[in-house]
């Protein structure tokens, strides 16, 4: 505005018009604060690239070292001690116990609370409840890792006499409960797309809420939930806290949820914890079981939203 | 009246009580299935406050002032949080500085200036991926790229430009829905009267949706301050005894930027530092931490939630 004012009291020698000029001036501005904004936009875009680049410079350190055979069929992981071994199943092993272990929670309790929250409850009674579940999942994870070590842990202590003081058990099921909020909201979002007339139609026919329920509506939404499902496992593969707190920090290849064993994000927190120099192997490692980690979850999400979006039933 | 018709009116009367039978059970089985579905989504909310009891019971003993006011001790009775909760409020205020513009410009952007082409789509798609990016994972792009890569070391300005990163999809996403709202007719009034784009942005777009866009901002500065595990990866679990050099001075220019460069320890770090101790004595500071993180968290998103609630109420266009 200011330049325009000034373009105005003096006129240039080609006298464009000071109209036209403070047209100019207006149209430079906003160009500019447009470029501004979607260098803004980009810095996504840039995000997501510098992941990536610096995930795979840094494996690649650890892949001249470390062959992909060796990497993906030994059964051992100890990439810090004298007599190194760098099979990555360990720790896959025990990230996909305790996801199952978090998912055999969420997916029962996630689905009913679904359901409850999309067909049963009233307007009222989701107001409050939603809001509820949204404190829950603002709730930091930390404190559900020192809840699952020094609370439930003990108490599956009194059930199984035998269980260690890591287990994959306790920190299984606090992640699970952790979850239950994120997959009834996103199968709820599911169930409330299936358009009334169906269950109108169904109670039409004398179905209970009940039956149309199980029947119709679930039926009719199962490709949101099954995508809720799918995003679920992706969050609890990617969920370090509870994991690094409760499980254990020893890498070993069991499917036995009352075992300890480190997860991949467990162990990335170990080795962060300890004072690995920058470009040593040990220090490259957390790059290629991040890496992993990253395609595990990137895999997952997209295989979720592809479900979502490409068996959407259209009505 | 024959026998026959009392015959076949004994059975459909006793039709009629079996499918009144039948009636009243599947009535039944509503009844109790949402009960079940209460129970379940309560579940979550008893294990909330079964967890925060079991944090002020363990840790009440050391909510006193000397807590807040104490640094970390190789004692457990006489360690506290001073540096802790200094350490957050200085993370999260460049967090804070980092993520709002730029979230609140990417989502005006996205929103109002975005054509419809392949480009837009490849930020939209990256916008919804990061945001399924484990938090993790964002620890090592900055222990890569800002530790080595720019080398700012283990310092505020990491820790605060990672968390803000970490924070960039929620404060886009909801800065996108509250512009949504906004309806068109608004922005074609500005531009009738000859307003350009910019200033239907900044004088309209942006004035209606600020709400939202705070809303948004609450949530996610309460998820960076509860955040670990990304700090731990650049490698900030340290023994930190000592402030940062304060960010206003007495003498001109009243205001430096070295504590920027300063090593810090932020309230999860030392939770988890304290709860990783094998001594107990430990174990009741990081229950009382837990507490005190719990209590800011559901501050913030009660806040955040409650703000939502009264803009949605008070919406008439």
């Amino acid at each position: 505005m200011n330049t325009a004012t000034n373009m105005q009291t003096q006129p240039t020698a080609l006298s464009i018009s000071p109209r036209l000029a403070k047209n100019v001036s207006r149209n430079i501005k906003e160009r500019i604060i447009e470029l501004i904004l979607m260098l803004a936009a980009l810095s996504a875009v840039f995000t997501t690239f510098a992941i990536v680049a610096i995930l795979l410079y840094e494996s690649l350190g650890f892949f001249k070292v470390v062959s992909l055979v060796e990497f993906f069929t030994s059964t051992q992981w100890t990439p810090l001690f004298e007599d190194a071994h760098y099979g990555i199943m360990p720790l896959v092993s025990g990230t996909l116990t305790t996801s199952a272990v978090a998912l055999a929670v969420a997916i029962p309790v996630g689905t009913i609370g679904a359901i409850y929250l999309s067909e049963f409850a009233s307007h009222k009674a989701r107001e409050i409840v939603k809001p509820m579940l949204e404190l829950l999942v603002g709730v930091p994870t930390i404190a559900f890792g020192y809840f699952a070590l020094l609370f439930v842990t003990p108490l599956l202590q009194k059930v199984f006499p035998g269980l260690p003081g890591f287990n994959m058990l306790s920190a299984g099921i606090v992640m699970g409960v952790m979850i239950v909020p994120y997959i009834a909201s996103v199968a709820e979002d599911a169930m409330r797309a299936v358009p009334m007339s169906m269950r109108e139609g169904s109670y039409a026919m004398g179905a209970t809420r009940f039956q149309t329920a199980i029947r119709v509506v679930t039926p009719a939404a199962v490709s949101g939930i099954v995508a809720a499902y799918i995003l679920a496992i992706s969050r609890a593969v990617g969920e370090t806290m509870v994991v690094a707190v409760a499980a254990g920090q020893q890498p070993t290849l069991t499917f036995n949820p009352m075992d300890g064993a480190a997860t991949i994000t467990a162990y990335i927190v170990q080795v962060a914890m300890g004072d690995l120099p920058h470009g040593s192997i040990g220090y490259q490692s957390i790059f290629a079981a991040g890496l992993v980690l990253f395609a595990l979850t990137l895999g997952f999400n997209v295989i979720g939203h592809i479900v979502r979006k490409k068996f959407r039933e259209q009505y | 009246m024959t026998t026959e018709t009392l015959k076949t009116k004994a059975s459909v009367l006793e039709n009629l009580v079996a499918v009144r039978a039948m009636i009243r059970r599947h009535k039944r089985n509503d009844v109790i299935f949402a009960a079940i579905g209460l129970i379940a989504l309560m579940l979550g909310l008893l294990t909330l406050l079964t967890l925060f009891i079991d944090l002020v019971m363990d840790g009440y003993s050391r909510f006193n002032l000397e807590f807040f006011s104490n640094f970390p001790s190789r004692r457990a009775a006489n360690a506290g949080l001073l540096s802790a909760w200094v350490g957050s409020v200085l993370v999260m205020t460049v967090t804070f500085l980092t993520a709002v513009p730029m979230g609140v410009a990417a989502g005006l952007y996205l929103e109002e200036y975005a054509p419809k082409n392949w480009f837009s789509d490849l930020i939209e798609i990256n916008v919804s991926n990061l945001a399924g990016v484990p938090s993790i994972i964002y620890g090592l792009l900055a222990l890569g790229l800002f530790v080595y890569g720019l080398g700012l070391g283990e310092s505020i300005l990491t820790a605060g430009l990672t968390l803000g990163l970490l924070t960039l999809p929620v404060v886009i996403v909801s800065t996108r829905e509250a512009i949504r709202g906004i309806p068109v007719a608004i922005r074609e009034a500005a531009y009738a009267v000859g307003a350009t784009k910019w200033q239907v942005v900044k004088d309209h777009v942006v004035k209606y949706s600020q709400g939202g866009i705070l809303t948004g901002v609450i949530i996610g500065m309460s998820r960076a301050i509860g955040e670990t595990a990304p700090i731990i990866t650049i490698g900030a679990l340290t023994f930190i005894a000592f402030l940062p050099p304060t960010p206003v001075t007495e003498v001109a220019p009243f205001i430096n930027f070295e504590w920027l460069s300063s090593g810090f320890t932020v309230l999860p770090i030392q939770m988890f530092n304290w709860l990783s101790r094998p001594d107990h004595a430990f174990h009741t500071n990081a229950a009382a931490t837990g507490a005190i993180i719990i209590v800011v968290t559901l501050l913030m998103n009660g806040t955040a939630i409650y703000l939502r609630y009264q803009i949605r109420k008070n919406i008439k266009w």
